[in-house]
């Protein structure tokens, strides 16, 4: 590992981590997915995940949320272990989750799915005129069922919804996932203003190109556990292992 | 026209306020079932026992304690629910997440079992449950004369139907219990207590059966069995509307009540079984039933 992953990237503060994950381990069933993961997300911050399909990075995301079977090892946030707490309890904490498959629920019309998360702090969380402003076109398809959307719709929706609640950590499972060039770069523009908003944004990306003009810090994974970290400003000098590692 | 047919508009009217009571039975208990299955993913087989159990408490609440009818209407729903509740976190929820069948089997016996405790304790021959005196009474309407207590029990049952509805429907607590029948994990990780949820939904359905109980106890007598007698009439109900759907558990009630009226007007040997013969045939033509959605 390098020194970087040590030292605080430009933007964030050099304050405690607002969360840290020490020797997460985690099952599906039988199946031992995450063996001992380690990082650090401190406040304000983008960091990535990055790895191969089946690294365990959803995994991870899933274990910090509290919605995988079988949890060990640690994790903290803002000093407090969460990794016994039942998933509602973490969510209230201030942690929320973009799921890579999106969850918009189909039943539900895009307001009530906007609209479902309960805030979870007095504030913090944006307005709906801020989210419109953010994603103008879900503004004009608030009447519509869930099930309408496009998958550009259906991820902005899934990103409105976590922020109005006041979670101070967004978790983003594969924003990008599918999605044409053009909506890939509004959400990027997003990420942008959220940081700018003093969110910190835990990214899990397969496309570090997307996620290059993102992130200040990158931990790699492989085989349930991080295995390298850079911050942004070392990207290029580590290309080469990179490519190695996502074998692109 | 009616002496064209046979029969008096007087015997017609009357039928169809029997089909109508019937279909107010049907349609609150049929959306227990349904609030509870969407939910729970359960078939609620004890449905009809804690309908008796609503009647029951009706009784004791005026014999025991002297609350007449318009407490017990408050009050029944409320403590079968709790009753429900207890079951729920007890019982059905070790059963969470494993086939169906266990939950059915359970449901069951537990149906079988509370049954047999009051029959074992009040007999099988019905107690009395008086009409509250507000209530007593006809009214003539022209074309018939309508009992006050069974045109109360018709439209309240609407009511309580239709709010059930809008509840679900359009509020922002339904909205959660929408999201949760569609996926109880995202839900509980925007930081809901789906657990929490979840027993107070199974409370909810058994609350309106026991709400039933107590509309009927005035109408048929108190009687351990009444709940086993009216159960499969409910869940043909439920199999016709479609399991899970509150609209299609609503229509579906009153309009099966209504149709077995009337067979009852022009071909009485058929209104016992009408019911299942259109159960048969939706299930030929429309399997997830005629509100339901094809999963």
């Amino acid at each position: 590992m390098t020194d970087a992953m040590l030292a605080p990237a430009k933007t964030a503060s050099a304050a405690a981590p607002l969360l840290k994950i020490s020797g997460l381990e985690a099952w599906y069933g039988e199946s031992h997915i995450l063996h001992g993961v380690d990082f650090d997300v401190r406040p304000g911050e983008v960091v990535t995940l990055l790895g191969r399909n089946g690294a365990g990075k959803t995994t991870t995301l899933k274990s910090i949320m509290g919605i995988v079977g079988k949890r060990k090892g640690s994790a903290r946030f803002e000093g407090k272990e969460i990794i016994g707490l039942a998933s509602d309890r973490i969510a209230r904490l201030g942690i929320a989750l973009c799921p890579e498959e999106r969850g918009i629920f189909a039943s539900l019309s895009v307001q009530e799915n906007l609209m479902l998360p309960p805030r979870i702090a007095a504030s913090g969380g944006l307005t709906l005129d801020r989210i419109f402003t953010l994603f103008p076109n879900l503004k004009e398809r608030l009447a519509s069922g869930g099930s309408k959307l496009s998958g550009g719709e259906q991820q902005m929706l899934a990103i409105a919804r976590i922020l109005r609640t006041g979670a101070k950590l967004l978790m983003l499972d594969e924003p990008t996932e599918g999605l044409a060039p053009v909506i890939i770069q509004q959400i990027g523009r997003t990420i942008a203003e959220l940081k700018q908003e003093g969110f910190t944004i835990l990214l899990v990306e397969q496309n570090f190109r997307f996620a290059s003009t993102v992130a200040d810090r990158y931990f790699v994974m492989e085989h349930g556990r991080v295995i390298d970290a850079f911050a942004n400003s070392e990207l290029e000098a580590n290309m080469g292992k990179l490519h190695d590692y996502l074998g692109v | 026209m009616f002496a064209l047919l046979g029969i008096s508009p007087q015997q017609l009217f009357q039928q169809l306020l029997v089909g109508l009571i019937n279909g107010s039975f049907y349609a609150l208990l049929s959306l227990g079932l349904s609030v509870i299955f969407g939910m729970l993913n359960i078939v609620n087989f004890a449905h009809g026992a804690l309908y008796m159990m609503g009647a029951f408490a009706a009784y004791f609440l005026l014999n025991l304690l002297g609350l007449n009818y318009w407490f017990a209407l408050v009050l029944a729903p409320l403590i079968v629910g709790a009753f429900g509740a207890l079951l729920e976190r007890v019982l059905l929820r070790r059963l969470a997440g494993l086939d169906p069948l266990y939950s059915l089997l359970l449901t069951f016996g537990l149906a079988l079992v509370i049954q047999g405790l009051f029959q074992n304790f009040f007999g099988s021959s019905g107690l009395p449950y008086a009409m509250p005196s507000q209530l007593t009474g006809a009214t003539n309407l022209g074309f018939m004369f309508l009992p006050i207590y069974r045109g109360w029990v018709v439209v309240f049952s609407a009511v309580v139907c239709f709010s059930t509805w809008f509840l679900i429907e359009k509020t922002r607590l339904g909205a959660y219990l929408r999201a949760a029948t569609e996926n109880p994990t995202l839900v509980r990780a925007f930081g809901i207590n789906v657990p929490r949820m979840i027993t107070l939904t199974y409370a909810f359905g058994i609350g309106l059966a026991a709400l039933a109980g107590v509309l009927a106890a005035p109408i048929y007598q108190v009687r351990p069995a009444m709940g086993a007698d009216i159960i499969s009439v409910v869940f043909a109900v439920v199999v016709i509307g479609g399991m899970g759907s509150i609209l299609g558990s609503i229509v579906t009630g009153f309009a099966l009540g209504i149709i077995e009226g009337l067979t009852k007007v022009f071909y009485p040997e058929a209104s016992n079984t009408v019911v299942f013969v259109i159960m048969a045939f939706v299930l030929l033509i429309r399997p997830a039933g005629l509100f339901g959605r094809t999963a």
